[in-house]
């Protein structure tokens, strides 16, 4: 199943893990301990799987509460190549939240896809990438990453793939998924343009018996189109997200990767 | 003594390692460990609900994705399992196509309602304990073994904060067809017919009302979807898609994924139910 957050940002809390600042009402003298080992970093992640690619994107703000930290932290991380460079990596991974669990996160299964590459002596599938993720973030199901991840890559046949996780491990793979910030704003978008939902062939039948609009697959061109006109509305309503999209393409020749501009206000 | 000489007096590249033991076993280790990490404060599941449990605490950080209308019952030809399709966190519709039927193998069927994550997670596992079990005996796991696995472990872990009602239904040559309910409080009951989540009562009323041990296929399917159909319509939480299944002998057997919405209509105008909507805006 999938996916997750309330789009508001942590804004009463610390941005730190561990206050001991007193609370209001704690009585003189005593000291009380919070731990608050989160903080919402905002910002957006959006993946679509194609007939023979995937495409995954996330915009490149980073926030904390509403002070802007940086304008470059990329979200999309390139998983089980053999070089530190992932040149000859085959999966995506795309993670939001909290920007410290999405690192950590991207770090465990790129070793353990590693090792599996050293073991097997063959790169590890999409399909058992997503389980490993699976079980990752389920190891901490009593103390959960912060996170919402996306996993993009090209399944057994060589079809676009993308899985997408709860902070605790359920998982999905779907056609399309929004993450983050502003998941509410995006996946209806996506709903609507890339599942056709609610999308009805004109004259085919009266009330009730009106027929659906046929789903097809989307070309490459129609989803980069997408992607863009997704975040630059998220752009407009929300205001963690901006700066800069970046968006990887998987095809069977490798992954494509591009930075696009984003309003930075 | 020599616990503190063990510890302090290992070689000096130990000191050096980054990873924990525990971290590296994760790396190298093909099964996942059923060890997991844990908050370092002194209540781990007070922290946690708080964290994450959003009836408890609607602002929590963490929205977990749970699950909603499951149902399953036993008639003359096996047991039939529906369930809807949609998963929440708080009020977002997180999903319209979550899969909340788990075949946990050929033969045997899990419901999931609760945490989506707990009821994967472990159903999964669950498959993994009947694999073994084969194996180990040379024959197939018995309903109520598999059942016991399950409310044997949830039990383990009761008070940590698993959040799991979910049933596992299959048929075999002992025990015919096979119904069984478990939660995370660690109950685990035998019966004919249950529904699960937020959507139950809503179910349990049109179930209730036609169920007959004596069922025909077809009748028992119709009315699986039914009343899920019912629960759908009346609790927000449930909704999206009907997930059809019936378990015999040689196996289970799906009968379908189907939008709820073409099948509402379908059973409103063609069958005059659901007369408190109106279909035209004139009236």
């Amino acid at each position: 199943m999938a996916a997750m957050f309330s789009q508001n940002p942590l804004m009463n809390g610390p941005n730190y893990s561990i206050s001991d600042a007193p609370k209001e009402d704690a009585p003189e003298g005593a000291r009380q301990h919070r731990f608050d080992p989160y903080t919402d970093n905002g910002g957006s992640t959006l993946a679509i799987a194609g007939d023979d690619f995937a495409v995954l994107a996330g915009d490149t703000r980073l926030t904390s509460g509403y002070s802007i930290n940086s304008r470059h932290h990329p979200k999309l991380f390139k998983i089980g190549g053999t070089t530190a460079d992932q040149k000859d990596a085959t999966i995506v991974l795309s993670v939001v939240g909290f920007a410290a669990d999405g690192e950590a996160l991207k770090e465990r299964l790129d070793t353990i896809c590693k090792m599996y590459r050293y073991r097997h002596g063959k790169p590890m599938s999409v399909k058992a990438c997503a389980q490993r993720l699976s079980t990752i973030l389920y190891q901490k199901r009593f103390f959960p990453y912060y996170a919402h991840a996306i996993l993009g890559g090209l399944d057994e046949e060589g079809k676009g793939a993308v899985y997408s996780y709860d902070p605790v491990g359920s998982y999905e793979r779907e056609q399309c998924r929004a993450g983050g910030a502003a998941a509410s704003l995006i996946m209806p978008f996506l709903d609507n343009q890339v599942n056709f939902k609610n999308q009805y062939t004109p004259n085919s039948g009266e009330g009730h018996a009106l027929q659906e609009r046929e789903r097809r697959p989307l070309t490459r061109g129609e989803v980069e189109v997408l992607v863009k006109d997704a975040f630059d509305g998220a752009v407009e309503r929300h205001i963690e997200v901006g700066d800069g999209l970046q968006i990887m393409v998987i095809t069977q020749n490798g992954i494509e990767e591009v930075l696009l501009p984003l309003k930075k206000d | 003594m020599d616990t503190l000489v063990a510890r302090y007096s290992r070689p000096a590249y130990h000191e050096n390692e980054v990873l924990s033991e525990q971290e590296q076993q994760d790396f190298t280790d093909t099964v996942p460990s059923l060890k997991f990490a844990m908050p370092p404060v002194a209540h781990p599941s007070a922290w946690l609900r708080a964290a994450t449990d959003d009836r408890s605490n609607p602002s929590c950080p963490i929205k977990i994705a749970h699950g909603t209308t499951t149902l399953a019952f036993r008639f003359q030809h096996g047991i039939i399992v529906a369930t809807d399709s949609r998963a929440t966190a708080g009020t977002w519709i997180a999903s319209q196509t979550v899969k909340k039927v788990i075949e946990i193998n050929s033969d045997l069927l899990g419901t999931m309602a609760g945490g989506a994550a707990d009821c994967q997670y472990w159903l999964a596992w669950l498959g993994m304990q009947c694999r073994l079990h084969e194996l180990r005996h040379k024959r197939r796991i018995s309903v109520a073994a598999a059942s016991k696995i399950l409310a044997n472990l949830v039990y383990q872990y009761k008070g940590m904060g698993l959040s799991m009602g979910t049933m596992c239904a299959g048929v075999t040559k002992e025990e015919g067809p096979a119904l069984y309910y478990i939660d995370s409080d660690g109950t685990r009951l035998a019966g004919d017919l249950f529904c699960v989540g937020s959507g139950q009562t809503f179910a349990y009323g049109v179930l209730d009302a036609q169920y007959r041990f004596d069922l025909s296929t077809e009748e028992a399917l119709e009315l699986g979807s039914r009343s899920i159909l019912a629960a759908t319509h009346r609790d927000a939480y449930s909704g999206g898609s009907i997930n059809l299944y019936h378990v015999k002998e040689s196996g289970w057997e799906k009968h379908g994924f189907t939008d709820t919405n073409p099948v509402f209509w379908k059973t409103k105008l063609e069958k005059g139910e659901f007369s408190n909507v109106t279909s035209s805006l004139d009236d």
